[in-house]
């Protein structure tokens, strides 16, 4: 009996995660009123979603650890890259209103930029320098977008 | 005659001169993105909403709609000259485009794309403006029971018709909804899992969860993969097809016309299942199968055909019903609600030339692509020798700006890091996403219909299968279902979604 094996372990991750979705889902909604099903309250709708998704995820792991299940790994994950490209993006946010959007595109541009294997410091700012003249003509020029261009000391 | 009175109230607004360039610009910028691996219509419409902020509401609809199938179009481009589909829809197109390319008939390929497309572009119009009436009639008999009944059947199909396995498309379907219920209960007026954070008040996003997703995640993922383009050497020089060639075509054309108009009408179909669907077909009908995979022209006419068409009529059940029924659809309801205009069976008749303007521009875009395209086929290839490590921080700019530009705010930018995130685990365990895009869109009007039919039958859950209408939505939703279970169809089906 190899019966408890987990032979798929991508389709186990994935039932795993709707599990933990449908039980976080499931838990909050307990603090809303349910009401009956003729007058539905804010908590009853949630409260079937997450018990439909806690089945659908046990089947998803009840499926992964079958015997006939088909033997998959995890795929390997770049967490380099990810935090490289996420954190541009929160930086960008950040950085929009103190540094004007000339800074923040800059920092966007240079921080995703190491994302890349094949970067380079000149061949960052060349994009940098050209992407930021472009933004300006067309969203702030051209289309007359809301954005502050400037640091908002000169404000 | 109403359809042609409707076609020339439509042709009257699409054909003024600012609506005539604003198709324009849509046609040239979406071509210009969808040229480029990796971003598909989704990312591009994304990318640019806000050039349409500042736009009239059927200026920027038009625009949007050229932007759609101009990226579509550009992705095709991609397909035959370097073996990369731009998006998932080209992906048949790869297999003989590609071949023919390497023969040296990269032109005569691209040629029968574009005149593909423009055919089915027509087809698909007119077909359009014909059914819009008794649809839009039709949905007017629909009451909450129809509705739900209605989308609960597109979400069905979407998870049959999305890659991996059946059950885990139905869970991101069901996440999807659930994480459409953030925000503030319409009957109760009570926050739910908003955790008193005034943006989360109005829900979630669309825009910055599909530009977290399919834009920055994607970013991630092809980051990983090493960028070896086997672009096409030769310069493209002879577009026109033979008179075999044309002989060939022609029918492949035509039927893939015809089964990319019935496929895009159906929930959840669109313009990906048509090409697949057409490359089938013309493969079984053709009387030289081992053709196909070495460069048969059919194997580019037919689905190309197939996706145009199936691509331009999702719109009909959006305009009509206005239910989405592709995630593309669903960025337009999103695209759609920012110029205050509710899709659904009351656009047709509070605003008839929005609606018709709209019809008649997909026309006009189409015909623009034709002429846009065969000529400046050079310049769009020039584009993939631009190397990535350029491309995509030029991307990311983009879609931030974008995202910023929502709502003039910064926690939109946050939203969409969050689900860069979320994306790539997505990625990671091959977790389809469009399912979880549309929970998310159909979720609150899911919700709302089913309230509302509990209210009307008084708690009676039978009520739903006593209406014949609403029961036979939801019968056809259960045979799908029993379908996807049955052995040889599952066998069938991930041969058929094999990327």
């Amino acid at each position: 009996m190899k019966g408890l094996a987990i032979r798929n372990q991508r389709a186990f991750a994935c039932g795993a995660l709707f599990l933990a979705f449908a039980i976080f889902f499931f838990v909050t909604a307990l603090s809303y009123p349910a009401g009956t099903v003729a007058r539905m309250g804010p908590g009853y709708f949630p409260r079937l979603l997450a018990i439909v998704l806690a089945a659908i995820g046990l089947v998803v792991i009840l499926g992964a650890m079958k015997s006939s299940a088909e033997p998959q790994a995890l795929r390997k994950w770049d967490l380099k890259g990810l935090a490289w490209v996420t954190g541009s993006v929160v930086l960008f946010g950040a950085l929009l209103f103190p540094l004007g959007l000339i800074g923040a595109l800059f920092v966007l541009i240079m921080v995703s930029s190491r994302a890349s294997h094949e970067f380079t410091w000149i061949g960052a700012l060349t994009n940098a320098a050209v992407l930021i003249a472009l933004c300006l003509a067309v969203f702030v020029y051209g289309l007359g977008l809301q954005l502050p261009v400037w640091p908002s000391l000169f404000n | 005659m109403d359809l042609f009175h409707n076609l020339a109230i439509g042709f009257a607004t699409a054909a003024q001169p600012a609506n005539l360039l604003y198709a324009f610009f849509g046609c040239l910028l979406g071509t210009l993105i969808g040229v480029l691996p990796g971003l598909g219509p989704l990312a591009t419409i994304a990318m640019l909403l806000p050039i349409t902020y500042a736009l009239p509401p059927d200026a920027a609809l038009i625009m949007l709609a050229g932007i759609y199938y101009g990226a579509q179009y550009g992705g095709s481009t991609t397909a035959i000259v370097v073996n990369l589909p731009g998006e998932s829809s080209s992906v048949v197109t790869t297999i003989d485009g590609y071949q023919m390319a390497k023969q040296g008939r990269a032109g005569v390929a691209l040629a029968t794309a574009a005149i593909g497309s423009f055919f089915a572009g027509c087809v698909a119009t007119l077909a359009i403006a014909a059914l819009a009436g008794p649809l839009t009639a039709t949905a007017l008999l629909f009451g909450p029971k129809e509705f739900f009944a209605l989308m609960i059947l597109g979400l069905i199909l979407a998870s049959v018709l999305s890659s991996g396995p059946f059950i885990e498309g139905i869970g991101m379907v069901v996440l999807g909804m659930l994480l459409s219920l953030v925000g503030t209960d319409l009957n109760s007026g009570s926050q739910r899992f908003a955790f008193g954070v005034p943006q989360l008040f109005d829900g979630l996003d669309f825009v910055p969860l599909a530009m977290g997703i399919f834009g920055f995640a994607e970013i991630v993922k092809n980051l990983e993969q090493d960028d070896k383009l086997s672009l096409v050497t030769q310069k493209i020089t002879n577009l026109f097809p033979t008179r075999d060639d044309f002989r060939r075509m022609v029918p492949a054309m035509l039927r893939g016309t015809t089964l990319g108009t019935l496929l895009g009408v159906l929930p959840g179909g669109g313009a990906v299942l048509s090409s697949f669907a057409s490359y089938t077909l013309e493969k079984k009908l053709s009387r030289h199968p081992e053709q196909f995979g070495k460069g048969a022209i059919e194997g580019v006419a037919g689905p190309e055909s197939a996706n145009n068409a199936g691509a331009q009529t999702s719109f009909i059940p959006l305009l009509t019903l206005g239910v989405p029924s592709n995630v593309v659809m669903a960025l337009m309801v999103g695209a759609m609600n920012i110029h205050n205009i509710h899709p659904g069976p009351e656009v047709m008749t509070k605003n008839p030339t929005l609606f018709w303007g709209l019809i008649a521009s997909m026309w006009i875009g189409n015909l623009m692509l034709l002429v846009l395209n065969l000529p400046l086929v050079g310049l769009w290839v020039k584009l993939l020798t631009i190397p990535y490590r350029y491309l995509f921080p030029a991307i990311m700019v983009f879609c931030s700006i974008g995202v910023y530009s929502i709502n003039s705010g910064t926690f939109e930018v946050y939203e969409a890091a969050v689900f860069c995130v979320f994306g790539y685990v997505l990625i990671k365990l091959q977790l389809p996403a469009a399912p979880l895009l549309l929970g998310l869109v159909l979720g609150p009007a899911i919700e709302e219909n089913f309230r509302r039919a509990m209210v009307l039958s008084r708690g009676d859950v039978t009520a739903l299968l006593t209406s014949p209408l609403s029961a036979s939505l939801l019968a056809a939703a259960a045979i799908a279902v029993l379908l996807i279970m049955l052995p040889t169809i599952r066998a069938r089906r991930e041969e058929a979604l094999q990327e």
